[in-house]
């Protein structure tokens, strides 16, 4: 049997800054060997830990979508030891990817409903690879509407814009971009999620949403949905715990009795109410 | 499986036969306390002793373990490539392990090992090469309640053989093909010797006198225990010196890093605490343990609610009574259990 805490080493084919003020850069990774490829068999929501050696390993959520082929795409925060170092890397560079980890969006469980995406700052990365997956056109018809809200500080910090453009011209989503405060050149909403999210008003009949963002948005938009009239059942969201193995094993990430690496980092509302707030 | 007779003055040969075929490790007298250590001298292995100073997990699931190795070159493909450490060459053995020790074990079995993804190759690899061979416990502690965690003196849960001290000879329980090995070419007990052994584990077990009581803890719902007031009285004095949490036979939080030298690096894997601050500090600098009751309550609620939410109802204790002997300033596991269960 493979040893889990091995990465797969993969090429960086394509890095780039994705905010104006470059803490986000992207990269696009190619598997070396095509059995890794094909092993690495993975759904929207679900992360892995990036690896260089000599500095350690990152939880991060994977951006692309399976339905984009092998490659997969992350978009990193430099914050730390691991994160900087990646943005020193250039594209031909090789690193390590371990996963896919944890449990993924409960796409199948969602279909026959609408669905609202909620997306706030850098969270929007396993939301991309969602719409990505929703708007595929093997899997369009198989869900209702599609609501997707998503805000970040200015306009300069928004990731994916050419994605989220398309999808608003394609008009298979309801796309709603906010930025928090009036910027020079924008002409989109301006306002916070929460405030955006209850002027679009979601209905909660036979509709689920996916909710990411930073704890302060979360915060405030679940009231929003409680407004709304959804119940704690439909409402999904994804948590951040600090991780090692990325397993279930290490005991660090865990939220009472879940692991938030290996039972999450996806939760209902409903389930996340049962549990301590160690998140 | 059978239960043989080892007789002591056959001892001697018997043990050198076992250091000829394995790594044979057991108690040892050092610095006062009974320590793990290589056989080197059959005639050092403790015969009579509480429990080792520190638990056999570390076999197991050393305090520092390389998990693989690259090449510390930033260029090229070979840098950046990880090559897993080999297993176990040699197979081990351990002599005289209490069977708490090796109820943990089993316990530990349970989360090293959950599934395809969860499948630790480290401990998994040890496991399978090792033989555990324990020794029935007649003198407990009075820190000892292994019988109020489905476990016990001479309990077998977790051994490939049980030894049983009869005077001047010993009753060699087999569990498991490993032990059926061992104890090849030894006459079968006698019903006398058998029924001798199980006196002498009810003797043991009568000896223990704290009982920890399970039942509310078990069927109660996790925030009600997470909300109990007696947390608070708890902290007062923890210090989060994670003392507790290192001699624990069952505790296996870990940290991974990297580790580079000169030309060659390593990936490492070290023994961590849940009480440590940084354990689960974010890189955002927010901590979902930030305080000192958070870190405390979360040992006890991970080892006797979380792991037996998850896990079938096994306790993540033994009943070693490691921790309540060092513990610095007295914290005791099980007036903490009866709180909870109250």
């Amino acid at each position: 049997m493979r040893n889990t805490y091995v990465p797969y080493p993969v090429r960086i084919k394509k890095a780039e800054v994705a905010t104006e003020d470059k803490m986000l850069k992207s990269f696009w990774l190619e598997f070396l060997n095509e059995a890794d490829a094909e092993a690495f068999d993975y759904m929207p929501g679900q992360f892995a830990e990036l690896s260089v050696s000599g500095y350690g390993e990152i939880p991060i959520g994977i951006a692309s979508s399976p339905t984009e082929g092998n490659d997969l795409l992350f978009t990193v925060n430099k914050v730390g030891h691991v994160s900087n170092r990646l943005h020193n890397m250039k594209e031909g560079d090789i690193m390590g990817v371990r996963g896919p980890l944890g449990n993924s969006y409960p796409l199948k469980d969602m279909e026959g409903k609408n669905v609202v995406i909620v997306a706030g700052g850098f969270a929007v990365t396993t939301l991309r690879s969602t719409m990505n997956w929703l708007l595929h056109p093997d899997h369009r018809s198989k869900y209702g509407d599609i609501t997707f809200i998503y805000g970040a500080r200015t306009p300069g910090l928004l990731l994916y814009e050419d994605e989220w453009r398309s999808w608003r011209d394609s008009g298979q989503a309801n796309v709603n971009i906010t930025i928090d405060r009036e910027a020079e050149g924008w002409d989109g909403l301006v306002g916070f999620v929460p405030t955006v999210t209850e002027q679009v008003a979601p209905k909660p009949d036979n509709a689920v949403a996916l909710i990411c963002g930073p704890p302060v948005m979360i915060r405030f938009t679940q009231p929003v949905f409680d407004k709304l009239g959804w119940q704690p059942e439909q409402i999904v969201m994804s948590l951040e715990n600090r991780m090692k193995c990325g397993i279930g094993i290490c005991g660090r990430c865990n939220v009472g009795p879940e692991y938030v690496c290996k039972d999450g980092p996806v939760f209902t509302k409903a389930q996340l109410d049962k549990l301590p707030k160690e998140y | 499986m059978a239960e043989k007779i080892l007789a002591k003055d056959k001892l001697g040969g018997f043990l050198e036969g076992l250091t000829s075929k394995y790594e044979v490790y057991a108690p040892q007298e050092s610095e006062g306390k009974a320590q793990w250590a290589r056989l080197e001298d059959t005639d050092k292995a403790l015969w009579e002793f509480s429990n080792t100073h520190m638990s056999p997990k570390e076999f197991f699931f050393p305090q520092s373990e390389t998990m693989m190795r690259f090449k510390n070159v930033q260029d090229g493909e070979e840098g950046m490539v990880m090559h897993s450490e080999p297993g176990l060459g040699d197979k081990r053995l351990l002599l005289n392990i209490r069977p708490c020790d090796a109820k943990a074990f089993q316990v530990l079995d349970l989360i090293f090992v959950q599934d395809e993804m969860t499948n630790d190759f480290y401990w998994r690899d040890k496991r399978e090469n090792t033989t555990l061979v324990g020794l029935g416990c007649s003198d407990p502690c009075p820190t000892c309640f292994c019988t109020s965690m489905n476990c016990g003196p001479h309990s077998t849960t977790g051994l490939d053989a049980l030894l049983v001290d009869l005077g001047d000879k010993l009753l060699v329980k087999t569990l498991t093909e490993k032990g059926e090995a061992l104890a090849e070419g030894l006459a079968d007990a006698s019903a006398e010797e058998i029924a001798a052994a199980e006196a002498q584990q009810k003797a043991s077990e009568e000896q223990i006198e704290s009982q920890v009581g399970m039942d509310q803890v078990l069927s109660r719902e996790v925030m009600e225990l997470y909300e109990a007031g007696h947390w608070s009285r708890v902290q007062e004095s923890c210090l989060n010196c994670g003392t507790c949490t290192y001699c624990c036979p069952t505790c296996h939080c870990f940290d991974i890093q990297d580790e580079t030298s000169g030309e060659t690096g390593r990936r490492v894997r070290n023994w961590d605490s849940c009480m440590s601050w940084l354990f689960t500090m974010h890189g955002t600098g927010h901590n979902p343990r930030g305080t000192k009751l958070d870190r405390v309550r979360q040992r006890f609620m991970h080892k006797f609610k979380y792991i037996p939410a998850k896990r079938g109802g096994e306790v993540g204790c033994v009943g070693c009574g490691r921790c309540v002997q060092l513990c610095p300033v007295n914290i005791d596991v099980r007036r903490v259990v009866n709180d909870m269960n109250a």
